[in-house]
């Protein structure tokens, strides 16, 4: 099933939580609604499932009108990050739940819930644990459980609000590859609300990245991350650093380099920001090229298989962050203090006055 | 240096042996002299002229009426209360609206009024000299000085009890778990009684049984509104006054016993109730 949401607003007092939002979800898709805390995600996530209505605007479910529709007339699945399990009910019963309420005429005999609810305790792995109460399981098996309670109506979508939030790192993981690994048998139309860009652009087969109500970006993973459209995008997906200066008829000055910035041709003199990722940054001990800028190891620090490297630059005394594959790391052998030049690969200037 | 730390720190975990022992007696000592020494009175005066006398001053026709009375009361104020309990604290817990935090405080006013104040807004409103007396009396209804007037004293008076125990309760378990059943599709009743109720049955049971603790007990407001009319508007409470000013301690202390009764019933169920809560509130919070 599509979602169709159209200039959809929400205030709650004087917070403005959602303004003019307009948004197509196409059927079989997994959205992710990727932003910061406050910008609006979760509440349009409520509004697609019904427990919270828009001020304004209008929501379609296949093209048909479902604004006024009530929560339980939707058909959506619904995954809370604190999973929301009945604490008083075993495994069993919550995933066999919302058969058991469907009105007499329409609701499977006892055999088919016990067989549908199997088949779910298998597809999440929990077979041997049908009879455990939520208490006794970990908040992975928890959050799967939640899915299968979720899956068992059969929703035509499925709605999940930051699911993996409450995991611990390994788990999470573990678990939203299980989730994409699932959307690819299952295609149900599926939206998912998260802080966490990794798992966004890990997961999701299109980003919606949201800030302060308003959506910023929308796109493929790929697009998002590597053409962010925003400064706030920029910012918001991995490590960035910024370099202030100034554009002028398609260059740009910063940091004693100047670049040449085609798109910028019609600048004059405006103040700009370059955004260059961490690992969009060289550090070579020649300058090889007019836009290095010279540079002080100021600290080393081993992340993974990454080395994150604080360099000082002389102009103002700002430290930007590097990361370099280990390699790399091992070859050039850095250490505190030394002087170097780095270099940017890839840097993507705004002419704004965007401040972060 | 190793070990005047671990001293200075066990120090601080627990207090000297003779501190705990002090504290301990002060206390058993004070429950023995202000509660256990009076409940023992209470059955030693009631049976003192022996089982014969005890049973007789309970099947005294007054007392039988008035245990009547307190039975009918109680069974009147504990559903009403119940509804209303539920009802209030279902509407505080899962639904923000304006006018909550009043709600809250109308909730506790009869537990910061005197009982006898209580009993006077309703002589006020409904007596042959208040607001509606002319009316009523117009009509043929009596309130004040029958038993709708003490109904509705002993409704005022305890009607926090379930309330108060249900919105701490039910807030502390949020509402996620009832939106959950309703994208699962299940009605508003089949929420409440398959998700809510289960989560909450524990702390009604403890609120009714205080509620019916007081409802049976309740003296202040029903004294004022009963009128003391023998074998008719007498209550437990009340007609164990009676006795007492009429210098019959033994059946005085009789019929308290039944009240001393119901306390230890109370007791008990409570206890079980509140052990139970406790079993059931924390699971989801664990990993929060």
């Amino acid at each position: 099933m599509s979602i169709d949401i159209e200039a959809v607003s929400k205030t709650f007092g004087s917070f403005a939580a959602l303004s003019d939002v307009s948004l197509k979800v196409p059927s079989g898709e997994l959205v992710a609604l990727l932003g910061p805390s406050g910008s609006g995600k979760t509440s349009l996530l409520r509004i697609i499932a019904g427990l919270e209505t828009p001020d304004s605007g209008r929501i379609l479910f296949d093209g048909e009108e479902a604004t006024k529709r009530q929560v339980q007339e939707r058909q959506v699945g619904f995954v809370f990050q604190h999973y929301a399990l009945f604490r008083h009910m075993t495994v069993f019963d919550n995933i066999a739940f919302g058969l058991t309420v469907k009105p007499k005429k329409v609701r499977p005999g006892k055999k088919e819930i016990r067989d549908k609810v199997m088949s779910l305790l298998k597809l999440i792995q929990l077979e041997q644990l049908a009879d455990r109460y939520p208490a006794q399981l970990s908040g992975g098996q928890r959050q799967r459980v939640a899915l299968a309670r979720a899956l068992a109506v059969e929703p035509q979508v499925l709605l999940l609000d930051e699911p993996f939030g409450a995991l611990d790192a390994k788990v999470r993981v573990e678990l939203r590859r299980w989730l994409r690994r699932l959307h690819d048998e299952i295609h149900v139309t599926s939206v998912f609300v998260t802080h966490d860009q990794e798992e966004a652009l890990e997961v999701a087969d299109r980003i919606v990245v949201m800030n302060q109500g308003r959506i910023e970006q929308q796109g493929t993973p790929s697009e998002v991350y590597d053409r962010p459209a925003t400064p706030f995008v920029f910012d918001f997906l991995g490590n960035v650093n910024l370099f202030q200066g100034r554009a002028h008829k398609g260059t740009v000055q910063m940091g004693g380099v100047s670049l040449s910035s085609p798109e910028h041709a019609s600048a004059n003199d405006a103040p700009a920001v370059g955004y260059v990722r961490s690992h969009d940054i060289a550090i070579e001990r020649e300058s090889t090229d007019p836009g290095s800028m010279q540079a002080q190891v100021r600290y080393l620090l081993s992340v993974g298989p990454l080395v994150r490297v604080d360099l000082t630059l002389p102009e103002g005394d700002r430290t930007i962050e590097v990361d370099l594959p280990r390699e790399e790391a091992d070859r050039l052998q850095l250490t505190i203090g030394e002087k170097v030049y780095a270099r940017a690969r890839k840097m993507r200037v705004f002419v704004d006055d965007y401040q972060i | 240096m190793q070990g005047t730390k671990n001293q200075k720190n066990s120090g601080t975990v627990s207090e000297p042996a003779w501190v705990r022992y002090l504290l301990l007696t002060a206390a058993l000592a004070f429950l023995a002299l202000f509660l256990l020494l009076p409940l023992a009175a209470v059955f030693a005066q009631a049976l003192d002229k022996g089982w014969e006398a005890y049973l007789a001053a309970l099947k005294e026709p007054d007392t039988l009426s008035a245990v009547r009375l307190t039975l009918i009361t109680a069974a009147v104020c504990v559903p009403l209360n119940l509804f209303f309990g539920i009802v209030a604290s279902w509407a505080i817990a899962k639904f923000s609206f304006p006018g909550k935090s009043f709600l809250i405080t109308l909730i506790d006013l009869p537990f910061s009024v005197s009982p006898v104040v209580s009993g006077l807004i309703y002589v006020l409103i409904f007596g042959l000299q208040g607001w509606l007396g002319p009316w009523l009396q117009a009509h043929d209804i009596k309130i004040i000085f029958a038993v709708p007037g003490i109904i509705l004293a002993t409704v005022f008076v305890t009607f926090p009890f379930i309330a108060r125990e249900l919105i701490p309760l039910m807030e502390s378990q949020g509402r996620e778990e009832e939106e959950a059943a309703l994208t699962l599709g299940a009605s508003g009743l089949q929420t409440f009684f398959r998700v809510t109720f289960p989560n909450i049955k524990w702390g009604i049971l403890y609120g009714v049984i205080l509620c019916n603790a007081r409802a049976m007990g309740e003296f202040g407001a029903v004294s004022v509104v009963s009128g003391h009319v023998r074998g008719s508007t007498n209550t437990i409470p009340l007609q164990v006054e009676i006795l007492y000013n009429e210098y019959s301690y033994a059946a005085a202390f009789a019929v308290a016993s039944l009240l001393a009764l119901l306390a230890l019933v109370t007791l008990a169920v409570k206890t079980v109730a509140e052990w139970k809560m406790n079993q059931t509130i924390p699971v989801t919070d664990t990993e929060r």
